[in-house]
């Protein structure tokens, strides 16, 4: 955050020293390029709106263009990017880490299976809806203990709820299926669905193709919601909280309530994530909710840059795009099987490494960082040239 | 030299104040505290009145900051006691200072760099729901450097239009007691003057009570009613402004000028 603030802070002080003018030259550019920008709404929640519903539009255009090996991987995509943009709020927004976030996952995944399991299943939208709930009141019990811990503290706790949680299911072998996990049976389509498909594209309206639709639409909903929760009274607080505990404790907010909610917030997008996880992938299991999980949604946070979603949405597509595509680079460099496989964990540490040294504040951070000092830059030459035509 | 400046100071507030018992909206008794082996203050009594700005002066690690951390509740008394507006807020949690009607303005300017000028606005008043426009407004009549900015991220302002900042964010907070924590570190003089200014105006027109912590003493006391020396500690002398001013000895021995 404070590689974030310093070519920014520095602009501020150079344009310090004439007052008037330089406040009005460094006001200029962000008029701007915010005419630049004018095509989306000014005000929030219809630009949200106007956000979401093009983004639809592109996603039914992907899922219908892509072969059903893609449509499965951006089913995929969807899951880790749900649990990533609810990761991102908690450790972006709010400075609070979590390891936890897989075993909040495997809440929801277990939920969704249980309920699919029933002879006569409730219909999906309420099962997913029952699988935040679940994750809700457990991301709840584990927030109000997180908000008493900072640091490597919060990390050590929710750790222990990563290797713990699925502890459980093996435990209660006899209702969670034990080591070999439980299989989910796969959500039918309904009848609207297919005629829906069969409009837009002609093409087969296959269960793959509903699974991933179901993956986008919550993906979808989920980005809406949280995008709209970071820019508002909820969002300003919680970074008033993550960037100055002691003012916003002294204007009156109660660190700990809203450090819960933080966590509540987090939790329930990840239990939708894990019920998505559940129906795409059929199978809800302990070895699905390791600690690596876990690790990987950081990493995707990380990578893509803290506390935004879009950063969320591609570190997570690095991390369902990248294995796949390095180890068929490698079958065709002439690779074997097993060595190409092998190829892809590599590859994506050397990523990781790559992007910590030339994108150390992730890309959309980065790419924030270079605008910025651009701006600034701009704003510095303009203030210049106005200053070399007032003195000849 | 205590013992003679503490018997001006009774003389001095009786002069000032004549219903001194009311209007005396926060007392501090006998306050004590401690970091670990370390005594920051010893007996700290003072108060400060409506309408009045009260300057808490002394030397690094005379106890100001701590004074204003153990009356906010940010650090917890060893012994005595905080009354605003006659309840005890000993013990009262730090959130709930704002909802009491005091806003404390700490060291080092907690703007949130993140957010707007106007969304640091808001954060002070998050606390009391809705807010009008006008109060924003006019907080931006007071501050017009800040009101150019309204719409650029905190981290691009500079020292003194962060002090605006953050004093205007407590504003917002309608408090009847404002405790601020050397507003004046690092900033030019000539923008101290005229934050100190807009202070002496805001305190003369809404009788807001200032509990004003500097090292600058000689601004401070040009602007505060009432003067109160910090050494080691302990209260050495509590008087007018312009007495303490004009004491060349304690100048030289406590303020440093």
């Amino acid at each position: 955050m404070s590689d974030l603030q310093s070519p920014a802070s520095a602009a501020g002080k150079a344009t310090d020293e004439a007052p008037t003018e330089s406040t009005a030259g460094a006001n200029a550019p962000s008029a701007t390029a915010k005419a630049g920008r004018s095509f989306l709404p000014q005000s929030t929640l219809p630009r949200h709106l106007l956000v979401l519903a093009l983004s639809a539009v592109f996603a039914v255009v992907l899922l219908e263009v892509s072969s059903p090996y893609q449509n499965s991987q951006i089913a995929t995509l969807s899951y880790y990017a749900i649990a990533a943009g609810g990761l991102t709020v908690l450790t972006g927004m709010n400075g609070q880490i979590s390891l936890g976030h897989g075993a909040l996952m495997a809440a929801g995944a277990y939920t969704t299976a249980l309920f699919l399991d029933a002879d006569e299943p409730l219909p999906l939208p309420l099962i997913l809806l029952a699988s935040v709930v679940v994750a809700t009141a457990v991301g709840a019990l584990v927030g109000v203990a997180a908000a008493r811990l900072h640091g490597p503290y919060l990390a050590g706790a929710t750790l222990a709820l990563a290797v713990g949680l699925p502890g459980l299911a093996i435990y209660f072998h006899d209702i969670f299926g034990g080591e070999q996990g439980m299989r989910v049976r796969a959500p039918q389509a309904p009848d609207a669905f297919e005629s829906f498909i069969e409009t837009v594209s002609g093409n087969a309206a296959s269960s793959t193709k509903w699974l991933a639709y179901v993956g986008v639409i919550c993906l979808l909903i989920t980005y809406f919601f949280l995008a709209n929760l970071v820019r508002s009274r909820i969002g300003r607080t919680w970074r008033a909280v993550r960037d100055q505990e002691v003012a916003a404790e002294l204007a009156g907010i109660n660190l700990g309530a809203w450090r819960v909610l933080a966590f509540v917030v987090s939790a329930a997008a990840a239990g939708l994530a894990g019920g998505v996880l559940a129906i795409v992938v059929r199978l809800a299991a302990p070895s699905g909710f390791t600690l690596v999980l876990s690790l990987a949604l950081l990493t995707a946070i990380v990578i893509g840059g803290l506390g935004s979603l879009l950063g969320a949405l591609l570190g997570s597509a690095l991390l369902v795009f990248l294995p796949p595509f390095v180890t068929n680079l490698g079958a065709d460099f002439g690779l074997n099987g097993t060595e190409a496989a092998q190829l892809a964990p590599f590859v994506y540490g050397v990523v990781l490494i790559v992007a910590m040294i030339f994108a150390p504040a992730g890309f959309v951070g980065t790419i924030r960082l270079r605008r910025m000092t651009a701006k600034a830059k701009r704003a510095s030459a303009a203030q210049a040239k106005a200053a070399g035509s007032n003195g000849g | 030299m205590a013992e003679a400046h503490g018997s001006t100071a009774v003389s001095a507030t009786g002069t000032t104040g004549g219903t001194a018992t009311t209007s005396r909206l926060l007392e501090v008794e006998n306050l004590s505290s401690a970091y670990g082996p370390v005594r920051a203050l010893d007996g700290v009594s003072l108060s400060a009145e409506a309408g009045k700005i009260t300057a808490v002066l002394g030397a690094n690690g005379a106890g100001k900051t701590t004074l204003l951390r153990t009356i906010s509740g940010l650090v917890r008394p060893v012994s005595g006691r905080v009354v605003l507006d006659g309840e005890d807020i000993t013990k009262a949690s730090v959130e709930s200072m704002v909802g009491r009607g005091m806003a404390h303005v700490p060291e080092g300017r907690g703007v949130i760099a993140e957010l707007t000028v106007d969304e640091n606005l808001r954060v002070g008043a998050l606390f009391r729901g809705k807010v009008g426009k006008d109060e924003f407004d006019r907080v931006y009549d007071l501050f017009p450097r800040i009101a150019e900015r309204k719409n650029n991220a905190a981290h691009t302002l500079s020292g003194g239009e962060r002090q605006m900042l953050v004093i205007g964010r407590a504003l917002l907070a309608k408090p009847r007691v404002l405790l601020l924590d050397e507003p004046s570190l690092g900033l030019a003089p000539r923008i101290v003057a005229q934050i100190f200014g807009l202070l002496r105006q805001l305190v003369d027109a809404e009788g807001l009570s200032v509990l004003l912590v500097e090292q600058n003493a000689r601004s401070a006391l040009s602007v505060a009613d009432v003067g109160v020396v910090l050494n080691l500690g302990r209260v050495v002398v509590t008087d007018s402004a312009r007495t303490l001013m004009g004491d060349e000895d304690l100048r030289h021995a406590y303020l440093g000028f």
